[in-house]
């Protein structure tokens, strides 16, 4: 079937692999700025592409804590390297956003937001753990009590093209925390790649009008059954486990353990693990003056709980050793999340894992505190 | 700083390269506002005007090399209500305290013809060594960015907003790949204070710590990793024993894995 008429919502469709060129090229006719996975500087990161070229064709990613490397592979896979050091809260929640500039006038002050005429977003082979930790930065930004209205400009133009994983890292256990490999929903279209082609999943109305004019035929009960193979195979792949059956009160048995200091011996309070981080959330306000005071801009910047100044408070500093540091991290992580919004704040991406200098491994240390019994 | 008369500024040197200094000069657009904000009292790298002291704010650069030296920061310190050191050799001792873990007399031999010319301390040593030093700005050369914020927050009146944090988290925010995960490169920027905007990095070049440590060090554990991942030792002692090599942090880290049994 040669598509004047684009498939409608929720049907799965076959394309030729090269065709997703043509989706692209409609992303970018109808006004987004493309942003894909790509290879830089010995990793695959996030930024703006334009031609399916770009994607991280030919190569592979070997990761184990503290360490990732890209191999040259002869696999023509597209999207057959899973996460790397960027995650898509880059986009929706960048590290640097100037939130007011402020001119001093006579007695008072002259505010003027920031113009922000940035193009909507198209993100180009979001993963399934990455999926679920947009969803759980929209509870913190959009759906909670107070609205941001910056992440909420970003989220709801942004378009979402899934890739269900194909294959695994030795990071990865998304299985555990129930977010993977595959997408449920939540994307606009979502991909899975066959050897020759992609099985494709329209799961919006832009998802649909993506597909204008491009070659689909309807996805056979086989080509469905190859996608179900493929997602079984990525499933045992996953040799990692994190069991959460005992969080949130795990941790909180826990709190006063010794093995902390062991944990603490190890962790440069470098801040990585929660840079690298899908759902980490916190920032910081910096005002910028010029040097008569006669103007000020302000800044908002991600923030870690790692960095002393982050809980320094009236009269001291609430956290001002290591050990309290990353113990305040994994707890919230995972189980004052559990508390605070109703699901872990973990998607078992494996970023922490991979990305610590020093390889502290979140799903070991989980074990550990477990086997030592509480204190 | 309120009042009617402008802020008298001193610019001093020590044993140093200028460096320091010279990042103020490259304040290009903020010059003429700053000339224009303070009294620019003493600073022989840009005018030959002197005025005596005293002064609100002296801007020391350079380590204590000689006895000179030392008479001299303690006549600076008491002809200034704040004392603010610029760079890594007047806030750690600088790439010269070298010389601190080595003989200064062998050295001084092996350099100069005449060597009875050369009266020097054994030791180089950062200005809060010798008199109180109420701010410090690091790095090498420091970041003209970083001069500015705290001169402008001297003449607002606020505390000056520089990071304490490490490295990574400049380089996380740029988006920087990390050296040491991705492609085994030995980088102390885990244990380094941010302000360079991960400058080295950002060139592929692992950090040497030239800002000094960071406000929480764990420089055992990052040397424990770089000799697992197959970093020579001598590599992480030059990493470590660099600009700000004679900082107490690093200093002691150095010591440790001299000492290791490979």
């Amino acid at each position: 079937m040669v598509g004047s008429t684009a498939p409608r919502v929720s049907a799965t469709v076959l394309l030729a692999k090269s065709v997703l060129q043509r989706v692209l090229d409609n992303l970018h006719e109808g006004g987004f700025q493309l942003i894909g996975p790509t290879v830089r500087d010995g990793a695959v990161i996030l930024d703006a592409i334009r031609n399916i070229s770009e994607l991280p064709i030919g190569w592979s990613l070997e990761q184990k804590a503290g360490s990732s490397r890209l191999l040259r592979t002869h696999a023509t896979d597209y999207f057959g390297c899973t996460v790397g050091p960027h995650s898509w809260k880059r986009y929706l929640f960048p590290p640097h956003l100037d939130l007011l500039i402020a001119h001093r006038n006579g007695e008072g002050w002259t505010f003027e937001p920031p113009l922000d005429d940035s193009p909507p977003l198209a993100f180009i082979g979001v993963r399934s753990c990455d999926l679920h930790a947009i969803a759980i930065q929209d509870d913190v930004f959009v759906n909670g009590a107070v609205r941001d209205p910056h992440y909420a400009r970003r989220r709801e133009r942004a378009f979402i093209l899934v890739a269900n994983c194909n294959t695994a890292a030795t990071t990865c256990f998304c299985t555990s925390m129930k977010t993977g490999p595959r997408a449920p929903s939540g994307f606009d279209l979502a991909l899975t790649e066959l050897p020759e082609s992609f099985v494709l999943e329209i799961g919006s109305e832009a998802g649909s009008n993506a597909l204008a004019g491009v070659d689909w035929q309807p996805a056979s009960a086989f080509d469905q059954g190859r996608v179900a193979q493929i997602m079984q195979r990525t499933e045992r792949q996953i040799q990692r486990q994190a069991t959460t059956s005992d969080l949130p009160q795990l941790l909180y048995d826990r709190i006063d353990h010794p093995y902390w200091e062991a944990i603490a011996a190890r962790c440069l309070s470098c801040g990585n693990c929660t840079l690298v981080c899908p759902t980490c959330f916190c920032s910081t306000v910096e005002e910028h003056s010029d040097l008569t005071g006669a103007s000020t801009r302000r800044t908002r910047v991600w923030d870690s709980c790692f960095i002393l100044d982050f809980s320094h408070v009236h009269s001291g500093n609430s956290r001002p050793t290591i050990k309290s540091r990353y113990r305040q991290w994994m707890t919230h992580k995972l189980a004052a999340w559990i508390d605070q919004f109703g699901r872990s704040g973990c998607v078992g991406c494996g970023r922490c894992i991979a990305w610590c200098p020093v390889g502290i491994d979140i799903t070991e240390e989980l074990s550990a505190l477990r086997s030592l019994g509480a204190r | 700083m309120a009042g009617d008369a402008k802020p008298r500024l001193a610019v001093f040197k020590l044993a140093s390269c200028d460096g320091c200094q010279l990042q103020m000069l490259n304040l290009e657009d903020e010059l003429l506002e700053i000339a224009g904000a303070v009294d620019i009292c003493y600073f022989l790298e840009a005018r030959s005007q002197v005025l005596d002291g005293p002064y609100d704010v002296a801007l020391v650069e350079g380590s204590v090399t000689t006895e000179h030296d030392v008479e001299r920061v303690r006549d600076i310190r008491r002809k200034s209500k704040m004392l603010i050191t610029i760079g890594a050799c007047a806030s750690a001792g600088g790439i010269q305290a070298l010389r601190n873990m080595h003989n200064v007399d062998e050295y001084t031999r092996s350099i100069y013809a005449n060597p009875s010319y050369i009266h020097t301390l054994s030791q180089s040593t950062p200005v809060a060594a010798h008199v109180t030093v109420d701010f410090a700005i690091n790095g090498c050369p420091i970041s003209k960015e970083q001069l500015l914020e705290v001169l402008t927050a001297l003449l607002i009146g606020r505390a000056p907003q520089l990071p304490t944090y490490s490295v990574c988290v400049e380089c996380k925010r740029k988006g920087n790949v990390c050296l040491l995960v991705a492609r085994g490169i030995a980088c102390i920027g885990p244990i380094t204070q941010a302000g360079c905007g991960a400058l080295c990095p950002g060139f592929n070049r692992g950090c040497f710590g030239c800002y000094g440590p960071m406000e929480s060090p764990n420089p055992d554990s990052l040397c424990q990793t770089l000799t697992v991942r197959g970093i020579p030792r001598a590599e992480t002692l030059r990493l470590l024993n660099g600009f700000t090599g004679w900082a107490e942090e690093f200093r002691s880290a150095a010591e440790k894995l001299e000492k290791a049994s490979i």
